[in-house]
């Protein structure tokens, strides 16, 4: 069953078309990963979802309902969660309260005040900074501060949650456990669509990539297709020409 | 022994403030009629940064109206006062007020940052323009003149007010509407995608601290006599909370209350005093404060439990 549908999902900024015609699906259960050079309007493709911003034209479906224009506050209640490209961690707020927040007014029926908390105690376990959840969350590093709002979207209960370079700027050991999270929280039957550079990680936890170029998708496939795609390869190491002709 | 510690201080902070509101609550068996006049005015400013803080305060976004939703009592008072009793037309007051802070929440919250703040700025000027116009033009009479409340009386409904005022901003404080609130202020966008309806809580928010400052307004204006335009909606009003409430800190609820008391006091002390150099030594005041002080005077109480919490750690 598709969890997530686009239909021909357009977005202009002025002239320039970020994202465009891009029709699109994902499945339940599901990991999709959203790759593309810098510009491509991954993140944009996104917003679009997650309803920063509003398509026109196109349709975007959630569990066969059509979402388009609705508030993003309304599409977080549905049971789509996402996590920014640039952290947005609530600074000066505790990290428990960060949680707190999420499991307060994501979920289509508010918790009593001990639930919420108790839930975002036990996402802070499960992404391991309950050690931390009583410091301001601007203390944390940046490989911290991904995994807050890694338990912070999923406080909200979602069925989809999209994860925007939750690996960017993160060493080695961080990006390992950062794939690591990735598969548990695929385990717990979330399904996921995630932008990522990191091709390593793209490679290893997605059943499926997605590749946009100039706001298109030119590929789709299983990675191993897109590995050995030519139009893919052209997108990101140009045109090979032949020497000396 | 920790445990006693602990029950000790939590009784405490209850039965202090018991006794602060039972000695505000019997001023005028034992105090002057002036000191029942200071306090008014104390209150009254009070009542004012509060109700700024509980929505401000917390979300970021400056808002520069309270001069109107308190004109806006003044007038309602000054019209409505000769016809309804007095409490009547106080809730009334407050009521427009809170569908006015509606009606402009809905339509300026879009608005960010110093936008927002001119915005509800021109609120001020845009009704007293107003009222003018018509003072002139429709009614030609200029200003008008206002049914006569007892000193004790004022005080009384006053007093109701603040105590109200501070329950409400505590309880939004303490729950997870103040939890939304303080997310919206550190950052909106975020907010917002994980479920927090922010146009409805800031809009909502925005409407209620606004009662407080209409029902101020309108007690307020039966201590005045003769109210015109230019008195009820004086920009000061706007201004004052936003300096009161930066004075005391706006971390903990107590401190817009200690900010407003002492400025509003100070201010009083150097009028009565130094009536010539009051403005000089006001400005001066808090130019220091503001420059030395950036987390205003809860900051410096909280510097000095830590200092002093710290060396009993040293000790032990």
């Amino acid at each position: 069953m598709h969890i997530l549908e686009g239909e021909k999902v357009t977005k202009y900024f002025g002239g320039l078309a970020a994202v465009s015609d891009v029709s699109f699906y994902i499945d339940q259960g599901e990991v999709v990963g959203l790759i593309g050079p810098n510009g491509a309007g991954k993140t944009t493709l996104f917003n679009l979802i997650s309803a920063a911003l509003v398509p026109k034209p196109g349709i975007i479906q959630f569990k066969g309902k059509n979402i388009t224009g609705l508030k993003p506050y309304k599409i977080c209640r549905m049971g789509i969660a996402r996590t920014f490209q640039t952290v947005k961690i609530f600074p000066n707020l505790p990290v428990l309260e960060n949680v707190r927040v999420g499991a307060f007014f994501g979920p289509p029926k508010s918790p009593s005040s001990t639930q919420a908390t108790r839930e975002a105690a036990e996402l802070l376990d499960f992404v391991g900074l309950s050690k931390v959840s009583n410091s301001p969350a601007r203390d944390l590093t940046l490989a911290n501060q991904k995994r807050l709002e890694v338990a912070r979207a999923m406080a909200t209960k979602p069925e989809l949650l999209l994860l925007d370079e939750m690996m960017a700027g993160l060493n080695q050991t961080e990006i390992a456990q950062a794939m690591e999270l990735v598969k548990q929280i695929r385990d717990k039957g979330i399904t996921i669509v995630m932008i990522e550079h990191v091709m390593k990680a793209i490679m290893n936890v997605c059943d499926r990539i997605i590749v946009l170029h100039h706001g298109k998708k030119i590929a789709e496939g299983t990675p191993q297709e897109i590995a050995n795609s030519k139009t893919v390869v052209e997108v990101y190491l140009g045109v090979q020409t032949n020497a000396g002709s | 022994m920790n445990s006693v510690k602990v029950i000790s201080k939590k009784s405490f902070l209850p039965g202090l403030l018991f006794v602060i509101l039972i000695l505000l609550a019997t001023l005028p068996l034992y105090g002057s009629s002036y000191n029942v006049v200071l306090l008014t005015g104390i209150l009254m400013y009070i009542i004012i940064t509060v109700s700024w803080t509980i929505f401000s305060g917390t979300t970021g976004y400056i808002s520069l109206a309270p001069a109107a939703f308190f004109g806006v009592g003044i007038y309602t008072m000054a019209i409505l006062g000769h016809i309804l009793p007095m409490l009547a037309v106080v809730i009334i007051g407050g009521l427009i007020s809170f569908i006015l802070a509606l009606l402009v929440g809905a339509l300026t919250l879009r608005l960010r940052g110093i936008y927002f703040a001119i915005f509800t700025f021109g609120l001020v000027v845009l009704i007293k323009e107003l009222l003018l116009f018509w003072e002139i033009v429709v009614t030609r009479t200029r200003g008008r003149f206002v049914v006569l409340e007892s000193n004790n009386t004022i005080y009384y409904v006053i007093l109701s007010i603040f105590v109200v005022s501070l329950i409400t901003a505590y309880l939004i404080r303490n729950s997870k509407f103040g939890l939304a609130l303080q997310s919206i202020g550190e950052n909106e966008e975020a907010a917002a995608h994980l479920g927090v309806n922010v146009t409805w809580v800031k809009v909502i928010t925005f409407a209620i601290s606004a009662i407080f400052m209409g029902a101020a307004g309108a007690i307020m204006a039966t201590k005045w006599t003769y109210i015109d335009p230019y008195v009820a909606f004086n920009p000061l009003f706007s201004f004052l909370p936003v300096l009161m409430a930066i004075f005391g800190g706006m971390g903990q609820l107590y401190g817009p209350v200690i900010g407003a008391a002492i400025f509003a006091y100070l201010e009083e002390l150097l009028l009565t005093r130094f009536p010539y150099y009051y403005m000089l030594v006001f400005g001066i005041i808090l130019v220091v404060v503001i420059l030395y002080l950036p987390q205003g005077l809860v900051g410096v109480v909280q510097k000095l439990r830590r200092r002093i919490s710290g060396e009993e750690r040293a000790h032990t």
